[in-house]
């Protein structure tokens, strides 16, 4: 989907894509911690369906990185057992749409086992996912799911938008003695950005601003921030000039950033890519209402997904999950309110 | 049968399974009196699987348990005390008033869990395992579990990854020989519903007398060695029988008489008190044994219900790793 596609630079040397990120952030953690372990199907010398493990099974060795049977609770499951017990394991469910296949896990034991033996137990594991839509896999293979573990008290969530991002966010993931679900987006995987230094970590529950503007506050996730840029030099051209703040986490949620924006901006629309009800751009809104009503100078508005299962077609999916013309629209009735 | 258990070992092991005993009298009573809110499921009746389990077990060696886990929290050196005080809302709970009946956990004598949700601890116990083995120990993990998990996804998920990894991993089925209301019989396709689907893994399913207390130990002790040894895992499928119904006053009329009255008379205690005839262990020390864990579980009940309510503000703690549990920065 041409809507994904990060801005093109000239320098193509020092760039790698969203990909590799996924593999060296995960290397660079199993270099630094004999503890963690990774775990999925086709990880190991396949290198994962989305070649996001590739080169781990070379450095590391089927001792450290396992292949499993397709069976998500176990992998899940075995992952919290191993984390219970010393390890730090990184699990991939290939798809996020086969959450649901362990949900038990993400919804009932994972989150609720510290807080129910009252902290007698920790679950320093990550479950990594390819989230999202865009390249035409047809419903059961391209939701947003990151609602899914939104609703659950106890799961971290990460879904980072630039390889940097994926590299210092896997770290903090890895490290962070808490469960976190990793979203990767599959729409992003052959995006390109600038390498992350050395030791890069950046910690969970910390948006930023990555375009700044004076008029209109976009809050993005995922696929959905490289959409908003674009849609900002869109309306740049316009005259109107809009600020993008990424996410990067759901949990913790960095409502400060979002806030300190609103200041500036007075108006707000959120992107998400994910059906409009239940969508976590109705929590930001909530606490936006609570918090910041002061700071509005407009209503607020959410370009989400529409209400029906991912469509396989590109037209249609294209119909049914925000795009550039959608917030370009979205912001200019806005802008003028 | 000859047995290697000593009179003096299984008088220990006796004791112990007088004092679960009692804790669920107790438990039972304090519902029935108000005392104990929500739920209990009660193991009245399969005390021999956790006592004989147990006495098999290292102390470093891991257990994961069901909603019916009393037993096992007792069997692994959870107190009476901290028990009934979870059971009764008090702070000074076992898991903090955080957990009641149905998660009991003491972590620190490897009791990893009670889990509410059927059969999902089956592949904890499976990674509890793997981390033993990626970590270069030999440690072992016990997984729990009634009849009605073997037709659960996660118990046939986590046999073959156990199988194929060969981990160090028992499966330990207490098949009393219902789920909740509904004989297991009814709805399973084999007899033996945990050890006949072990050999469809390649592994092997035992099955053994669970009110023998003696029985178990022996089993568990053979498998137990021949994981450590790397064999891989295996299944045990104890039979027993559940004194109470499935949960707080179910009556359980649905068993027939004659059925209860069998299993009545096949009771744990009597059957481990009849091995200590055998062994020569005096009656009175028997009944010594019988009057101790009464002292314990009454001295236990008191405290509990001595014991203060939790700070509500204990509401918001231990969700994360930092002691807190806030979800937004
Ligand atoms: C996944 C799931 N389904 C249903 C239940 C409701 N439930 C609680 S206990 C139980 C019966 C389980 O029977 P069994 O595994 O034989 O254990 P027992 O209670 O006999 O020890 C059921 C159906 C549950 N807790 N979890």
């Amino acid at each position: 989907m041409a809507d994904l596609m990060v801005p093109q630079e000239a320098s193509e040397q020092r760039r790698i894509t969203y990909r590799e990120a996924v593999a060296e952030g995960i290397a660079r953690e199993m270099r630094r911690d004999p503890a963690v372990v990774c775990l999925g199907e086709d990880i190991g010398e396949a290198g994962g369906v989305f070649k996001t493990t590739a080169g781990l099974f070379k450095e590391f060795g089927p001792g450290r990185v396992w292949d499993t049977p397709i069976s998500e609770q176990a992998i899940v499951g075995a992952a919290m057992g191993a984390a219970m017990t010393g390890m730090r394991p990184v699990a991939e469910i290939m798809f996020s749409d086969f959450l649901a296949c362990c949900w038990d896990y993400l919804a009932n034991e994972i989150p609720k086992v510290r807080y129910m033996t009252g902290g007698q137990v920790t679950v320093p594991l990550v479950v990594r996912t390819a989230n999202g839509g865009g390249l035409g896999f047809g419903a059961q293979h391209s939701q947003a799911t990151e609602n899914w573990a939104f609703t659950v008290p106890g799961l971290k969530i990460a879904a980072p938008s630039t390889p940097a991002d994926v590299i210092g966010m896997m770290a903090a993931a890895i490290r962070s003695d808490d469960p976190v679900v990793f979203f990767e987006h599959k729409g992003l995987f052959a995006s390109k950005g600038p390498p992350a230094p050395p030791d890069h970590v950046v910690e969970l529950g910390q948006a930023a601003v990555v375009r700044e503007g004076a008029d209109i506050t976009l809050v993005a996730l995922a696929s959905m921030v490289p959409l908003a840029l674009t849609a900002a030099e869109r309306l740049a051209r316009e005259g109107i000039d809009a600020e993008v703040v990424d996410l990067r986490c759901l949990v913790p949620l960095d409502v400060g950033t979002v806030l300190a924006s609103l200041e500036k901006t007075s108006r707000l629309t959120i992107v998400e890519e994910n059906p409009y009800q239940g969508g976590w751009g109705a929590t930001l809104v909530s606490v936006v209402a609570d918090e910041g009503f002061g700071l509005l100078d407009a209503p607020v508005r959410r370009v989400a997904g529409e209400c029906v299962p991912l469509p396989f077609a590109d037209a249609l999916e294209e119909r049914v999950i925000p795009t550039v013309d959608k917030v370009v629209t979205a912001v200019r009735d806005l802008a003028a309110y | 049968m000859a047995t290697t258990v000593t009179g003096e070992e299984l008088l220990t092991l006796y004791g112990q399974m007088a004092v679960i005993r009692r804790t669920e009298k107790a438990a039972h009573d304090l519902f029935l009196s108000g005392l104990v809110k929500g739920t209990t499921h009660l193991a009245a009746g399969h005390e021999a699987i956790a006592v004989g389990a147990s006495a098999a077990l290292r102390d470093d060696d891991y257990v994961f348990a069901t909603y019916r886990g009393h037993h096992h929290a007792l069997a692994r050196g959870a107190t009476p005390e901290e028990c009934l005080a979870e059971l009764m809302s008090r702070a000074t709970g076992l898991c903090k008033a955080k957990g009641g009946s149905m998660h009991l956990t003491k972590a620190s004598a490897g009791m990893l869990g009670s889990y509410a949700i059927v059969g999902a601890h089956l592949p904890m116990a499976v990674g509890a395992a793997w981390s033993a083995r990626l970590r270069g120990t030999d440690q072992l993990a016990v997984a729990f579990f009634g009849d009605g998990a073997t037709n659960i996804g996660a118990f046939h998920e986590a046999l073959n990854l156990a199988a194929v990894w060969r981990l160090p991993v028992l499966f330990v089925c207490e098949n009393n020989l219902y789920m909740e209301y509904t004989a297991i019989a009814d709805v399973t396709a084999v007899p033996r519903p945990a050890a006949d689907r072990a050999p469809a893994y390649g592994i092997p399913g035992e099955v053994v007398d669970g009110n023998d207390v003696v029985l178990v130990q022996e089993a568990v002790q053979r498998l137990a060695r021949r994981a450590r040894a790397g064999d891989g895992p295996a299944v045990l499928e104890a039979e027993t029988y559940r004194h109470y119904g499935h949960s707080r006053a179910d009556p359980a009329t649905y068993r027939p008489a004659e059925e209860v009255e069998r299993w009545l008379k096949h009771d744990p205690l009597d059957l481990a008190r009849g091995r200590l005839h055998v062994l020569g262990v005096p009656a009175e020390a028997v009944t010594a044994a019988d009057e101790r864990a009464t002292e314990v579980v009454r001295a236990a009940v008191e405290a509990a219900k001595a014991a203060p309510a939790p700070d509500p503000a204990e509401a918001l703690t231990e969700v994360w790793a930092d002691g807190g549990a806030a979800w937004r920065t």
